[in-house]
């Protein structure tokens, strides 16, 4: 049974996750999780390795369809909408529920065609002024416009690692998200450029909803408002991020927080 | 029991914390204890050497104060470990203002003359063996991490002001009536007074092991 707090602010929840369970071949990886996530706000899932905390999180855009011996049970909805079902455009889960992963992966193409790609697939953009626009417009909120605005044909590989994840971010939304996924996107960088991806969360903060996964505690304290903590497939308890780091009212939680973690 | 921490330097950290802590209680009962002795036997020897002895329990603070800022800096500390270094900040400035209010009266004891004729002077001891017992206990419920027993103290605090008050009243009279004897009434009515702040700073001590334990503030947990 997972212990939840009280939430201060009714938050209007933007996925809504009911006695999910996925399953890798026979084993259980998520043991029956229901959470809400809210809009506006950023969820930090903490927990130790394979504690699930990366499996739940593909599972709310549906990543873990990649791999073949996956299995989802439960539901999980987005705006009331069952993702799994068969009618769910996956494609366009996507784009709604976008994803960062740890490293970031630029495609071998110009920083521009690394933003316009989603856009254009898409079809969001009517004309190549339209397409500009929104290439700016990303970038911008990712952060990195004024870095790269020179230099749009230059490839996307070419940027150091905290421009290429703030490219992925601005990637991301590029589709106009409702969600945004983060898995580990500052765990591969320098203290400068995660101090930046984490202003950035800050600031898109209150336009989506965004999940983060991430070892480092105090980066979860740092950037979220709400923190799930998960351990060995169970999501062991969820609440105010405040008060899951001050004052958590299960033991493995406390544990875990205060490195007491065998 | 709690569990230890994985990286062991912490647990040593937080332990020379609680230990320093529990020192300065100790120091700080001491200094009362023989304050108040040296006031009713007219020792100034032991007055002078309490007076000199409170520099330990500065000496400690500070020390206190360097380990819980590393500890913060360093570890990062979260959830009970963090109220624990914040507890143990705040506990150290208060028990080195008890020890002040203990040199305090130890200053005092030159200036009283003709002791035997106050009466107050009776009824001070057993204030100051409450207000000591005070201290003791909320040290104790520091040592034990105990919300019970810190409650129990600030629950003694009314009778440490209703002696108070008792003891004012008295020297008022005694003033009215003794005009010759009012500077060392005003004495006493001082060493009352640093008594009652200490019962009042032991009170403060025990809403933060309180806090310390539980997370919550007494006050709260009464609504």
């Amino acid at each position: 049974m997972t212990v939840l707090h009280e939430m201060d602010e009714k938050a209007e929840a933007k996925m809504r996750a009911r006695d999910v369970s996925v399953y890798y071949g026979d084993k259980k990886a998520i043991d029956d999780v229901s959470i809400d996530i809210p809009t506006k706000f950023v969820t930090a899932f903490i927990g130790p390795s394979g504690c699930g905390k990366s499996t739940f999180l593909r599972t709310l855009n549906r990543m873990n369809d990649t791999i073949a011996s996956a299995r989802v049970e439960g539901d999980i909805e987005l705006d009331g909408e069952n993702i799994y079902s068969s009618g769910m455009d996956v494609v366009q889960l996507r784009a709604r529920v976008g994803m960062v992963f740890q490293k970031p992966n630029p495609f071998p193409k110009s920083i521009y065609d690394n933003i316009a790609y989603g856009p254009k697939i898409h079809g969001l953009a009517n004309s190549k002024g339209d397409l500009d626009e929104i290439v700016e417009k990303s970038l911008q909120r990712a952060g990195l416009w004024n870095e790269v605005k020179d230099r749009l044909g230059e490839s996307g590989t070419a940027l150091s690692g905290g421009q290429q994840q703030r490219l992925c971010i601005a990637r991301a939304i590029a589709v106009d998200p409702e969600v945004i996924l983060m898995d580990e996107p500052a765990s591969a960088l320098d203290p400068i450029a995660t101090a930046k991806i984490e202003e950035l969360i800050d600031e898109l903060a209150g336009r989506y909803a965004i999940v983060i996964v991430t070892h480092s505690m105090q980066q979860a304290a740092r950037v979220s408002q709400r923190t799930a903590f998960f351990h060995l497939g169970k999501m062991v308890e969820y609440g105010p991020t405040d008060e899951i780091f001050t004052n958590p009212l299960e033991e493995r939680t406390k544990d875990y927080i205060t490195g007491r973690y065998g | 029991m709690i569990s230890e921490h994985t990286v062991k330097a912490f647990d040593e950290d937080i332990t020379r914390l609680r230990g320093l802590i529990t020192e300065m209680g100790g120091l700080a009962e001491t200094a009362l204890e023989g304050a108040l002795d040296a006031l009713i036997r007219g020792d100034e020897v032991l007055a002078e050497r309490i007076v000199a002895d409170d520099r330990k329990l500065d000496t400690l603070e500070i020390e206190v104060d360097r380990l819980a800022v590393k500890i913060i800096a360093l570890r990062a500390p979260m959830a009970d470990d963090l109220r624990e270094v914040i507890a143990a900040l705040k506990i150290a400035g208060v028990v080195e203002r008890i020890g002040d209010y203990a040199k305090n009266i130890a200053k005092r004891v030159g200036q009283i003359e003709g002791r035997t004729r106050f009466e107050p002077l009776t009824l001070l001891p057993a204030m100051a063996d409450l207000a000591a017992e005070m201290v003791h206990d909320v040290l104790t419920a520091y040592a034990a991490r105990d919300p019970a027993l810190a409650r129990e103290v600030i629950a003694s605090d009314k009778k440490v002001d209703a002696f108070y008050n008792s003891i004012f009243r008295n020297l008022v009279s005694h003033m009215v009536e003794n005009p010759a004897t009012i500077s060392s009434a005003a004495q006493l009515l001082f060493v009352a007074r640093n008594i009652e702040r200490i019962g009042d700073h032991a009170t403060n001590v025990a809403e933060m092991v309180y806090f310390a334990a539980t997370g919550s503030y007494p006050l709260d947990d009464d609504s």
